[in-house]
């Protein structure tokens, strides 16, 4: 499939500020991407230089086969923005700012299909500044439909969004995603990632830190899947016990790593012969959030460390 | 350009704006209650001294000089002194609106000195009948001092100083008249210049450019539609000045198709100016700062509420560096002295000076970053 994206190298400097720092990726067309990563990563940046708002230091750029600095106003025809901090104009109601996008894009206005996906048909006729947070980023979502973009650009599109409007969101973006169109989107809700995108990338500090699938970024940085027993201290008694297992206690609960299920069923098969009393079990699994807390805590340890010797 | 897309930001522009008091006050009643303000302070007929435009043909002359002096210290007239250069002074006069002028001849001090008679000469006008009655009655009694003054032989006749009164026959103007294309003229760089320095400097600060920048609005257009809508405003708001003008206090001003140049351009030379100004800055509050340095003195000096002919040489000179007073100036030539030659002068120099600025807005306007 053709990269609705390309990245090569790219780096962006503010004055001293080194945002970016020469980081490469690709988008294929028709996936959702999201770009993950603390705060002043480089986010905001990165995701800026490829909407064309922002002329890269360094490296290479082309979205849609365009450069986006140079060939910005042919671009924008195909792509679709919501930014980071959403803002419109104060008097303007919500259908109002449709019909006026529609206009410049020359597009027949359908404010209500528009307001009717991101879930804001009742605050179709209130004015921008008495809109919420949340719906003045709905209208934002909106805003960046309405041209029909190959290309979503969603900075942060479900921050500050009440979970039922979350919803709402993610399923406008799954259903862009049916419809054939590219999604980049960043978010620091890593669930959200997880069960969105088809591609994750870590960016810390202006660097890449971890790039695939959710499962393959899980799978390459996480730690084994562990049996949690609901049980006391003599659960943990029992586990401590058994040869090259270390078990971790937390409220009432015994977590044991295990490499299979074949381990796991021997170690219930155990525990339920020994006679001790115990309540129940789950298997548990590293989130797309535990890697990330662990990937970026490490480098920041690192980071940390070299600086501390330096 | 785009039309369609101009008259989408128009449309958006006058909603947001006519939803917005503040903004529909200062640009529509504000300058309503100036007018009626100032109309009636001063509509009740002049309070103050006559003013008399004075050519003293006998200038280094201690008696002419005193002549003059003794009629500014009777409170009733004040000198204003022209100099020789402008000419004919009846003309003088009458290009200008003016009701009183006085010509004292060369050899006025030499022939009083010697007992020869002299005369001097007072243009009044009969449409102003109360100022020429005044200044008639303060020429003649200085003259009657002046008279009484050197030793008169007995049998003599003593008339040394007599006065011609001449009348000017074109029209006087009154206070108002003056009033209403110095209001136009207040208007068309206050509305434009408050609002469009706020707007530039906070779109840019909320982001509202570079959303604008991902739409297929170009700056150019962006703009247009701004000087179209405070074009529009102006139209509005002269109208609301004429009305009251001529309705309520009864001035007489030409209103002619002539204007018309000077209420589109007026506007499009401040909305450009608002955006330069508003673009020079990083933050809303120093914007605002450089608007009002930029402002406050056409505010006030350009004949805005007086006429810039009535302020001393050297106000006047300031005055001529301020683009507004060329607006004013071309819209007093055409309503009140009928001057289109003059007017026509004005007009060229707003127009370059638009040009400039329009330019100028274009490129030092970004709608994005580096
Ligand atoms: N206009 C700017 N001038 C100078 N430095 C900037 C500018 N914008 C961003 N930065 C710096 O660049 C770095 C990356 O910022 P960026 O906004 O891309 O982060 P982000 O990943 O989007 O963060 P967040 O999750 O908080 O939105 C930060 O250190 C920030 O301070
Ligand atoms: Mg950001």
């Amino acid at each position: 499939m053709p990269s609705a994206i390309e990245v090569r190298g790219l780096v962006k400097e503010y004055g001293p500020v080194r945002a970016v720092r020469g980081i490469s990726f690709a988008v294929p067309e028709g996936s959702v991407f999201a770009f993950l990563g603390p705060n002043g990563a480089g986010k905001t940046t990165t995701t800026e230089i490829l909407e064309g708002l922002r002329r890269p230091s360094q490296g290479e750029v082309r979205v849609l086969g365009r450069d986006p600095w140079t060939e910005g106003r042919a671009l924008h025809f195909e792509t679709g923005v919501i930014p980071q901090d959403f803002h419109f104009f104060e008097k303007i109601t919500a259908r109002e700012a449709v019909e006026y996008y529609s206009a410049l894009f020359h597009v027949r206005p359908k404010a209500d299909d528009l307001l009717a996906r991101v879930a804001l048909t009742d605050k179709a006729d209130a004015r921008f500044d008495t809109l919420s947070g949340g719906q003045k980023q709905k209208l934002g979502l909106a805003l960046a439909l309405v041209n029909d973009p190959r290309i979503c650009f969603l900075d942060e599109p479900t921050t500050g969004l009440d979970p039922h409007a979350r919803r709402a969101i993610w399923e406008v973006i799954r259903k862009l995603r049916e419809e054939g169109r590219t999604v980049f989107l960043t978010t620091h809700y890593l669930e959200e990632a997880q069960l969105l995108a088809d591609r994750v990338a870590i960016i810390h500090r202006g660097q890449i830190i971890a790039e695939g699938s959710p499962g393959e970024i899980i799978q390459a940085h996480g730690g084994p899947a562990r049996l949690v027993v609901a049980g006391g201290p003599a659960v943990a008694e029992f586990f401590r016990g058994r040869e090259g297992v270390a078990p971790t206690v937390r409220d009432g609960q015994v977590e044991v790593p295990i490499r299979s299920k074949e381990e796991g069923l021997g170690y219930l098969d155990a525990l339920r012969s020994s006679g001790i009393p115990w309540g129940g079990f789950t298997v548990e699994r590293d989130t797309l959030e535990d890697v990330f807390v662990r990937l970026v805590g490490r480098m920041d340890d690192g980071v940390l460390k070299s600086e501390g010797a330096a | 350009m785009n039309g369609r897309r101009i008259a989408a930001d128009l449309k958006i522009t006058a909603r947001g704006y006519l939803r917005n008091p503040v903004a529909l006050f200062f640009a529509l009643v504000f300058p309503l209650i100036l007018i009626l303000l100032f109309g009636l302070i001063f509509s009740g007929g002049s309070a103050g001294p006559v003013t008399i435009y004075t050519q003293n043909f006998d200038h280094q002359s201690p008696a002419s000089q005193a002549f003059l002096s003794a009629l500014n210290n009777t409170s009733a007239v004040r000198i204003q002194l022209v100099p020789a250069s402008v000419g004919n002074l009846s003309t003088y006069l009458g290009q200008n609106g003016y009701a009183v002028g006085l010509v004292v001849p060369a050899g006025f001090a030499s022939n009083y000195s010697h007992g020869v008679p002299v005369h001097v000469t007072l243009f009044t006008n009969p449409q102003a009948a109360s100022s020429a009655g005044i200044a008639l009655g303060a020429v003649q009694g200085v003259a009657n001092a002046f008279n009484l003054a050197i030793a008169c032989p007995p049998l003599k006749d003593c008339q040394l100083i007599s006065i011609a009164n001449q009348n000017v026959g074109s029209n006087v103007y009154t206070y108002i008249d003056y009033l209403i294309p110095g209001l136009i003229g207040f208007s068309i760089l206050t509305s434009p210049m408050f609002s469009m320095v706020d707007v530039t400097s906070s779109y840019r600060k909320e982001g509202l450019f570079r959303q604008l920048s991902l739409t297929p609005l170009t700056r150019a257009e962006w703009l247009t539609s701004r000087i179209l809508w405070y074009i529009l405003l102006t139209f509005l708001s002269a109208a609301i000045m004429l009305g009251i003008g001529l309705g309520v206090f009864g001035a007489h001003v030409t209103v002619s198709l002539e204007i018309l140049p000077f209420l589109v351009l007026g506007p499009f030379f401040f909305v450009a100016l608002g955006m330069v100004a508003g673009s020079a800055a990083r933050t809303p509050e120093t914007a605002a700062v450089i608007g009002n340095i930029i402002t406050f003195p056409m505010m006030f000096l350009t004949g805005t509420f007086f006429p810039v002919s009535e302020f001393p040489p050297a106000l006047q000179l300031v005055a001529r560096v301020l683009p507004l007073y060329y607006v004013i100036d071309g819209m007093n030539q055409v309503m009140l002295f009928g001057n289109l030659t003059a007017a026509g002068l004005d007009l060229l120099v707003i127009l370059a000076a638009s040009v400039v600025v329009f330019v100028l807005a274009i490129v030092l306007f970004r709608w994005r970053d580096e």
